[in-house]
């Protein structure tokens, strides 16, 4: 029995060892903003923070985050970065087909707490693990400089 | 794709009238019948695209799917604009599969080849048109006038001279009597519109960008268990044994299920059902196709270079213009296998029951997955329940059904409802690819440099004749391959066009982000810039000599010239890439702007667009799509190739299928003309530019040319 703390809340949870956070997240939580894109790291859909670090859910036991923060797209309601972020998104419509784009805000609100007036190249830098195949970089970097404006 | 001579196998809907008021059922009729009528209070439901319940909730139904493209918002906009209600308004439905929502440019109910607000410009807005009028003449019988003296706004029915008022909401059960207009109601005037051409918001954005949007991946289904499957790698093999022992011991597995060609095992959750499928022993008949490897099929397509091929389109004696002119250019382009590799990976949630199905899954063909599932189940098709859902990349990859035919195929094994999801691995290597092909076109130039004729010969595999036979032609031509390569922006005094269809073993070819389309520009607006060069002439005025009779291709080209500074000068290692295209029914100039180091790596700077695509809907929604396509262009020509080996599938994951990211993604400024020709598609229109103006940007940059794709290393 691991206990998760997901977004302030805590979960006990009965999973093996080896599972991945992103499957806890999505099949045993009910949490599915939190994508599955190619298991192995390379993609960034499944992008949470723990301990306020962004890091790839598909690849990380949860046995490992017991007990420590995690913070999915669904918690990033109240927060005023992440909000800040959000609006953003939907002010100049960043999204297409959306499927990587929860992945690609955490990664930004996370650029965003640890760096509040990032340049290009820290924006590159931090959002480079996250694809896109809808191809909307364009905007996403777009939307971060705004966010930072105002967060 | 695109597929411009498609034609119904039902010839159901035709254009602006067809989509008219499909399902005219007054409420009386309504429960008279044995119609299910969701809302009892009785919605107006004049047509299969509007519904009014007489609380006031206005439902507008979506007959494409929402992909990414912005569809949902430009088809709402279509609709709203003349039932006049405000998009904030509106709740938005995906179609149900329905014989109301087949267009005649693709012949079935289907999202692609960028021809959704073509099908739908007129249709959708007559659409929500006719429902105004009903509602209107609804209130004007309650107040006893004619119906000229009211007018419709923002969801309410205005008395003009007695400032009367009724939502529609209140004269939803009265207009549900009314007989449905029997011709067409008359229009805005396009200077009257209050939403179309001006850029709206997307509706999908708030769910997207909250994590509340379902995909088909994020379905919940009580009692639902989640499965994943191995299908033999090699095409057309099929499972000889399984030895599922150690799979039924991990932890949360709950069932190991088997079709002819595949295992599905089930668990809890899907990193047991993962964990069961590495634990298998499975032993497979691979087939024919165990021995096929990309060379296999990069020489059969290079072997029919020469000898018998269709005459598909002709104009002039292109052979003799070529012969006796002065200079003569040969040049061979290869294109490779691509796979679609969308962010969210194929998955499919089917329950199946002796009464029904129900499946929930993101389809660009929801009425071929009904059928099918009604096939399989043998159930009759009204039992067959296709709930759409938002689609995390379709690129054409869901133009397929064969996921949901094996989703059914496990799920009506085992009594509860079952979520298949594929792995990534699985996504790539079991896809239907974008065919590989090889072009060779020899143009001649006369002793002043003018082009007097083309020869162009196209190989490779004809992807409609397996995805809809009938529209093959009967020459056997592949119609989709005419595109940008019958019928080019230029002015070519003698053009031959042949065709030697080669299908490819071991792998099922498929639709992509525009097969025609992307394919033929990039073969087409290379060899024009060969031929510039051959000519002694600017990339760009040797194409502008020869637009003077296509004043939409010469306005797109002089405005991308013009934005981007064409013919300034450039740091060296740096060049500018041209690229000019009629595709999809729009016109677009690219020009692409090109670093390339030593060592041959390239970095694209900037990329400025011209595009008359007609009447815009959605502006900034079109401005969106050219962005994406020329990112999922870029991606391809730079990097992707899928290659074969043992008959197997070598790119598994996006380390080995490397995908553009956000540090080399250009800058990207497009300029949209105004015109008022009806509309063009926009969706693959960027990726078909992509290739070319890169290939060209590449040859000026480097004083060589490129002529297979991709154009640099495969690796990430």
């Amino acid at each position: 029995m691991l206990t998760l703390q997901v977004n302030g809340v805590a979960h006990q949870v009965d999973v093996p060892d080896d599972m991945p956070l992103l499957w806890v997240l999505r099949d045993v939580l009910g949490m599915p903003g939190t994508k599955f894109g190619c298991g192995i790291a390379e993609c960034g859909a499944c992008t949470v923070h723990v301990d306020g670090k962004p890091v790839r859910s598909c690849s990380l036991p949860a046995s490992l985050v017991a007990g420590r923060p995690v913070t999915t797209i669904e918690g990033l309601a109240g927060d005023l970065v992440g909000e800040s972020v959000q609006q953003a998104w939907m002010d100049i419509d960043v999204v297409q087909c959306g499927y990587c784009q929860t992945g690609q805000i955490m990664s930004a609100v996370a650029l965003l707490k640890a760096n509040p007036h990032p340049t290009d190249e820290d924006i590159d830098q931090a959002m480079s693990g996250n694809i896109c195949r809808c191809g909307t970089y364009r905007r996403i970097r777009a939307a971060i400089r705004n966010a930072a404006g105002v967060a | 794709m695109m597929a411009v001579t498609m034609l119904s196998r039902r010839g159901v809907l035709t254009g602006a009238g067809g989509l008219l008021l499909a399902a005219a059922l007054p409420r009386r009729a309504a429960r008279g019948a044995t119609r299910i009528v969701e809302d009892e209070t009785g919605p107006f439901a004049p047509n299969a695209f509007v519904r009014v319940a007489t609380d006031g909730t206005i439902t507008l139904i979506l007959p494409n799917v929402e992909m990414g493209q912005g569809i949902y918002t430009g088809e709402a906009m279509l609709i709203a604009e003349e039932l006049a209600v405000g998009l904030d308004q509106i709740q938005i439905e995906a179609a149900p599969p329905g014989d109301a929502y087949i267009t005649k440019e693709l012949g079935t109910q289907a999202t692609g080849g960028s021809t959704s607000t073509i099908a739908t410009w007129a249709g959708l807005r007559q659409a929500g048109a006719a429902a105004r009028t009903l509602l209107v003449q609804a209130a004007a019988a309650h107040w006893s006038v004619v119906p000229d003296t009211c007018q419709a706004e923002a969801g309410v029915v205005r008395h003009l001279a007695s400032g009367r008022s009724l939502t529609y909401g209140e004269v939803a059960a009265d207009a549900a009597l009314l007989p449905a207009p029997t011709a067409p109601v008359p229009l805005r005037d396009p200077a009257t519109f209050r939403l179309i051409g001006k850029s709206q918001h997307r509706l999908d954005s708030p769910a997207k960008v909250a994590g509340t949007a379902t995909f088909g991946i994020d379905v919940q289904v009580p009692g639902m268990l989640v499965g994943t499957v191995a299908a033999c790698p090699v095409m057309g093999g099929i499972l000889t044994h399984v030895d599922a022992d150690a799979a039924r011991k991990v932890p949360g597995v709950r069932d190991v299920l088997t079709i002819g060609n595949a295992v599905c095992v089930v668990g809890d959750h899907f990193w047991a059902a993962r964990k069961g499928l590495e634990a298998l022993s499975i032993t497979w008949d691979e087939g024919v196709n165990a021995a096929v490897t990309t060379a296999t099929i990069y020489r059969q397509l290079h072997d029919a270079l020469d000898g018998p091929a269709i005459v598909a389109h002709s104009k002039g004696d292109a052979r003799a213009a070529v012969a006796g002119a002065a200079t003569r250019v040969e040049a061979t382009y290869q294109q490779p296998l691509l796979a679609h590799a969308p962010m969210e990976p194929i998955n499919c949630t089917v329950q199946v029951t002796p009464e029904r199905c129900d499946i929930w899954v993101g389809s660009q063909v929801p009425l071929r997955a009904r059928d099918a599932a009604a096939g399989i189940t043998g159930l009759a098709k009204d039992k067959v329940h296709v709930h759409n859902q938002y689609i995390g990349g379709g690129f054409g990859r869901r133009l397929e059904h064969e996921y949901v035919i094996q989703a059914v195929q496990f799920a009506r094994q085992v009594s509860y409802p079952l979520k298949i999801v594929w792995t990534r691995e699985e996504d790539l290597t079991l896809d239907r690819f974008r065919p590989a092909y090889v072009d060779r076109l020899v143009g001649g130039l006369d002793r002043h440099g003018n082009l007097v004729g083309i020869e162009h010969r196209i190989v490779g595999p004809a992807v409609v004749a397996r995805w809809a036979p009938e529209a093959l032609l009967p020459n056997g031509m592949d119609d989709d391959l005419l595109v940008a390569t019958a019928e080019t922006p230029y002015a070519i005094p003698a053009t031959r066009l042949e065709y030697a269809r080669r299908e490819a073993p071991g792998v099922v070819t498929a639709w992509w982000r525009g097969v025609g389309g992307t394919r033929g520009v990039f073969v087409v607006e290379s060899f024009i810039d060969e031929l510039a060069a051959q000519a002694g002439a600017d990339p760009v005025a040797f194409r502008r000599k020869m637009t003077a009779d296509n004043p939409r291709a010469r306005a797109v080209l002089d405005l991308a010239a013009e934005k981007a500074n064409w013919g300034t000068p450039l740091p060296p290692h740096v060049g500018r890439g041209v690229a000019l295209q009629y595709v999809f029914g729009s016109y677009l100039a690219t020009v692409m702007e090109v670093e390339m180091s030593d060592t041959g790596a390239v970095r694209v700077r900037r990329v400025i667009v011209a595009v008359d695509c007609g009447r815009v809907v959605n502006p900034d929604q079109v401005v969106s799509q050219i962005e994406g396509g020329l990112i999922f262009g870029l991606s391809a020509a730079l990097y992707n190739e899928v290659t074969l080996s043992g008959g197997r599938v070598q790119e598994d994951n996006f380390h080995s299928y490397r995908i553009l990211r956000m540090n080399e993604s250009p800058m990207i400024d497009v300029h949209l003309i105004d015109s008022t020709e009806d509309p063009g598609g926009i969706g693959e229109t960027g990726t078909a530019a992509a290739a070319a103006a890169l290939a060209n940007a590449m040859a000026a940059a480097s004083g060589r040319r490129y002529r297979t794709l991709p154009l640099t290393g495969r690796q990430a």
